[in-house]
């Protein structure tokens, strides 16, 4: 983690549905190749802060910037330059593995020779090179999952956002994900995740809890652990979250 | 009657796909019964098999002392389920729904208020919003009631708590214990492992194959290996150096620490963490620890796969 370098700075972010306040003043900073928390109960707000960080929807005010870009005025740069994968939606089912990667690398803006020479690799690394012309429907989640992060990031973005994308998957699964997730960030890529396990919490450099369309805490697991005098994140994450107005 | 459930081997198959490899089960009356595993285990098969949704290839499935497939008549006014994706009326509202419900069972809602009533408080305040209008938590709770009006036997729950936050997972889980006073059968699906000390027994269930039935507890106990934990200042760097140590047999990230077994029987911790030392890590913490059901499912599935 280089923490002179920050890839992601956000200042009161506020962002308002009519009266309703979704993002109440967010303010914070991550730092490239850092692993990040994003964490909060269901409906304090996290989907739509990180639809804005990936310039999909406006703020109602605060600056932003993701990767060095505006999240105002410069939304195409900006989402070149992230990557983005969630449980809900990866790949698409009826196209095959190679058809899938070529497709993202295509719309990440790579020549097809770059995505040809970069396929291989990937394809060697993640044990699928056997796979390379079946149907994504025909793999098992957890390969799924697994190539699914690869292309996520195989446009080489500053930043990438996982949205919950470990639900379901088996444990040894799991833990073979955050693998990938750790080579990432050593390869100075900045992960930004949200996850229901946490467990998970623990393997993040820094974990943020949303509460109410706010940031309630911020810090690192073991700090966050002995503010609120709690044995596992788990317990830190019940004490704030109990707080919560604004449960489903 | 007697509302227990017993599958005998029971096979399904999609295509060249084996959702479920002769599976053998014993649910008793009133228990609280967990069945646990990933994505893609089985577990919504063999839901569908007892909601007479689906038919078997082969194999027996007997609930409340009826036939399944046979009865299926029987069986669906026996057994309350609900699936794990959202199938209610979103364009009926909360009391709509429930109504529906009821009399497509033939009965009323007052006369079962009694059933409902510690759920239903929780949402009567919303009973005229429309259902696809409510919160994944209300959902829930809609679902649990549409379910139980009409006082059933069995209780069955596809992952009712996935992608539900811990707090709301904590509280069904209440829930389900106030059910289970009331003497109802309930099977719950749960990709979550930590959810199995919520039951009274367990099965851990992995392409389509029961690993293990038991107590969270036996479970637990039959680990049959010391466990420690690692913790460390860089729990990841100590991941892949265990990795390449002699005499590891498995090392998983868990949580805050590093869960490690040794392929030894008797060997001391000293020698674990001068190699840990000599690589470089400091403020080294190593303890002998308690296996979790995650550490059972591990080591369970792992053996599964190398006896492939």
């Amino acid at each position: 983690m280089n923490k002179d370098v920050k890839v992601i700075r956000v200042k009161n972010l506020y962002k308002k549905f009519g009266d309703f306040t979704a993002n109440d003043n967010l303010s914070f900073e991550v730092s490239k190749g850092e692993i990040f928390g994003f964490l909060g109960a269901n409906g304090a707000g996290k989907t739509t802060a990180i639809k804005i960080l990936c310039g999909l929807s406006y703020p109602s005010s605060g600056e932003i910037s993701v990767a060095g870009f505006d999240v105002y005025k410069e939304r195409e740069l900006l989402k070149r330059n992230i990557g983005y994968m969630s449980q809900k939606f990866s790949l698409y089912e009826d196209l095959t593995v190679y058809e899938n990667i070529r497709f993202y690398g295509g719309i990440y803006g790579m020549t097809k020779q770059e995505i040809d020479t970069k396929t291989n690799g990937l394809l060697d690394q993640l044990d699928l090179q056997h796979s390379r012309n079946k149907r994504i429907s025909s793999l098992p989640l957890g390969w799924k999952q697994k190539l699914a992060f690869s292309v996520a990031i195989f446009h080489n973005p500053e930043i990438v956002f996982l949205d919950e994308p470990t639900g379901g998957v088996d444990p040894v699964t799991r833990r073979q994900f955050w693998d990938l997730i750790y080579e990432a960030s050593r390869a100075g890529i900045t992960i930004f995740v949200t996850t229901h396990y946490m467990d998970e919490a623990e393997y993040c450099d820094r974990v943020s809890i949303m509460v109410d369309g706010r940031v309630e805490a911020l810090d690192t697991p073991t700090k966050l652990k002995e503010q609120f005098n709690a044995l596992d994140m788990d317990q830190v994450f019940l004490s704030l979250a109990r707080k919560a107005k604004n449960v489903e | 009657m007697d509302a227990g459930i017993q599958i005998d081997n029971l096979s399904k198959s999609y295509d060249d796909v084996h959702a479920l490899k002769n599976i053998n089960l014993d649910i008793k009356a009133g228990e609280l019964f967990g069945i646990i595993g990933p994505d893609g285990a089985g577990k919504t098969t063999l839901f569908r098999l007892l909601a007479t949704l689906l038919l078997p290839d082969s194999g027996k499935l007997r609930l409340c002392e009826t036939d399944v497939v046979d009865q299926y008549k029987v069986i669906r006014n026996l057994l309350g389920y609900m699936p794990g994706k959202f199938s209610l009326y979103q364009d009926l509202s909360v009391i709509e729904n429930l109504e529906f419900f009821a009399r497509v069972f033939n009965t009323r809602i007052a006369d079962n208020m009694d059933m409902i009533h510690d759920i239903w408080v929780q949402i009567e305040p919303f009973k005229d919003r429309l259902a696809g209008k409510l919160s994944g938590g209300m959902k829930q709770k809609l679902a649990l009631c549409c379910a139980l009006i009409h006082q059933p036997k069995v209780l069955l729950l596809d992952e009712p708590t996935t992608g539900v936050d811990a707090v709301s997972r904590n509280e069904f889980w209440q829930m389900l214990k106030g059910l289970k006073s009331k003497g109802i059968t309930i099977v719950v699906a749960t990709p979550y492992m930590d959810e199995a000390n919520m039951c009274e027994r367990v099965a851990l269930i992995q392409e389509g194959e029961i690993l293990q039935v038991n107590s969270p507890a036996e479970i637990v106990d039959q680990f049959g290996k010391d466990l420690y934990a690692i913790k460390s200042d860089d729990n990841y760097q100590s991941l892949l150096d265990l990795r390449e140590f002699d005499h590891t047999e498995s090392v998983f990230l868990f949580g805050q620490s590093l869960h490690y077994t040794d392929v030894r029987n008797d060997f001391l911790i000293d020698e674990i963490e001068d190699y840990l030392k000599n690589k470089g890590r400091l403020q080294l913490e190593i303890e002998k620890i308690k296996p979790g059901i995650e550490d059972c499912f591990m080591a369970l599935s792992v053996k599964s796969d190398q006896h492939e």
